[in-house]
């Protein structure tokens, strides 16, 4: 039996995953649904005053973001984990942080990429500018892959576990501080009319580390949480 | 030399070696200690601006270095160990993380109790501070990590490569945090307004920072012994020393 190459192996990957995905719609829209329920929350408990909606908006808008990629994350290898094909990926000819990174592209594109489609939506509930809402869809472009990439990392290590979940967040949470701190402060200065290239050319080097660097580190603890 | 070296790889030895050496560095460790506490807490000159109360700088300064130095070490030590499979060098990595959580918590209560006669509050989200306090939380996921795994070794190896990823991640923390805090034009404070620090402070910083440093290569082999005596619970000469049949 001959192998596919390497770059048939990642697509081949990708629509499986992003298949089993589509054949679970309604897992689909949960952590979207959790994304807008904690968003919607922050008014009902902090006031509905506009000017102050307008000023913490970014942040709670980033901040739930954030957990609804945590709260995104354990299936990411969870199901492979638990048929078993997660094992056939380590054995098999293709290098396993390849695989890792197709596993987390399609996360990204069935939890991420909804993000970012109802985010101009939770804009306006918040009262946010027009140009805030611009920026706020760039940095969560830019940001949510490399938390789907570095909560790889996480997951990798914590999917041997009964109770990973917790201690994913532990993990996890404390590494996603600078993408938090460059997107969230991005929208505040598009709100107030500063420029924000710095903030997201800061983003897109944090991205292009996370790309390069988390499969590795990913498929590296993949190893020791299955050995 | 090498020969050294090459038993102090292997597990019985380094048992029997570290146990000779800890009584002497614990000894030393003492005697800097007293030796930094007496001459920065009564010998050196009161600050002309802060008053006695920048003497807590003295536990401060040197456990937030060691903070830091730890987690360097903890990640240098997971290395070694994931790259030539050293027991050892996981027993030390592992060893060094509630200590190193120690230190950064020591380093944020000192800071606290500084920050309340200076500036006036408990916690000010200086950037020092706040990437003090991620620091804390890396440390903990570390632990919480080794913890919840069941396998030792393999709990060591896991806990090695979040150390590393941690190791690349605190840079680019501390940066974020600083230019976050200097984007919100916070309370701008500074620690030491004298350009530099007088000698008289100095020597006591420096030797409080040799003390704790023997401090924690102490606890360290102290942990260290345990924690492979645990390991090593099924071999011949643990069984020897302990008595058991």
């Amino acid at each position: 039996m001959n192998t596919p190459s390497l770059s048939r192996a990642f697509g081949l990957l990708l629509w499986r995953d992003l298949t089993l995905a589509f054949r679970r719609r309604t897992e689909l829209f949960n952590p979207l649904l959790f994304f807008v329920l904690v968003t919607s929350l922050f008014p009902l408990g902090i006031g509905a005053e506009p000017a102050l909606l307008r000023a913490v908006g970014p942040g709670i808008i980033w901040v739930a973001a954030l957990l609804a990629a945590l709260l995104s994350l354990d299936s990411v290898f969870r199901s492979d984990f638990e048929d078993g094909s997660l094992e056939q990926f380590l054995i098999s000819a293709q290098p396993l942080s390849i695989l890792v990174l197709a596993k987390v592209v399609a996360h990204w594109l069935i939890t991420g990429l909804p993000l970012l489609i109802v985010a101009p939506l939770l804009g306006l509930l918040l009262d946010l500018p027009t140009a805030s809402i611009v920026t706020l869809m760039l940095t969560l472009a830019l940001g949510t892959p490399v938390l789907s990439l570095i909560g790889a990392i996480g997951v990798a290590l914590t999917v041997g576990l009964r109770r990973g979940g917790v201690i994913l967040s532990l993990l996890v949470l404390p590494l996603y501080v600078p993408v938090l701190i460059f997107a969230a402060n991005a929208v505040e200065s598009a709100g107030a009319g500063l420029s924000i290239a710095a903030h997201l050319s800061l983003l897109s080097a944090l991205l292009a580390l996370a790309v390069s660097l988390s499969p590795l580190a990913a498929a590296a603890a993949l190893k020791i949480s299955l050995s | 030399m090498w020969h050294f070296f090459h038993q102090l790889g292997s597990p019985k030895h380094f048992y029997r070696i570290a146990g000779r050496w800890i009584p002497w560095l614990a000894v030393a460790c003492v005697v800097s200690m007293l030796y930094g506490l007496y001459q920065g807490l009564l010998v050196a000159p009161t600050d002309y601006q802060q008053g006695d109360s920048y003497r807590i700088m003295f536990i401060h300064v040197p456990a937030a270095w060691m903070s830091l130095f730890i987690y360097v070490v903890m990640a240098g030590a997971g290395a070694i160990g994931l790259i030539w499979h050293m027991k050892l060098a996981e027993v030390v990595a592992i060893s060094s993380a509630p200590i190193g959580a120690s230190f950064t918590f020591l380093a944020l209560i000192t800071g606290s109790i500084w920050g309340k006669p200076m500036w006036g509050t408990w916690w000010v989200w200086d950037a020092r501070l706040t990437s003090e306090l991620i620091l804390l939380f890396l440390y903990l996921g570390v632990m919480a990590l080794y913890g919840a795994v069941e396998d030792k070794r393999t709990a060591a190896r896991a806990t090695a490569i979040l150390a590393l990823v941690g190791v690349v991640n605190i840079p680019i923390i501390h940066y974020s945090v600083e230019w976050w805090n200097t984007l919100h034009q916070g309370p701008t404070v500074t620690k030491f307004d004298t350009p530099s620090i007088d000698l008289r402070m100095l020597i006591p910083l420096l030797v409080m920072a040799v003390a704790f440093k023997l401090f924690y290569v102490v606890v360290l082999l102290m942990r260290a012994r345990v924690e492979v005596l645990e390991r090593e619970r099924n071999t011949q000469w643990v069984r020897e020393l302990v008595g058991s049949p």
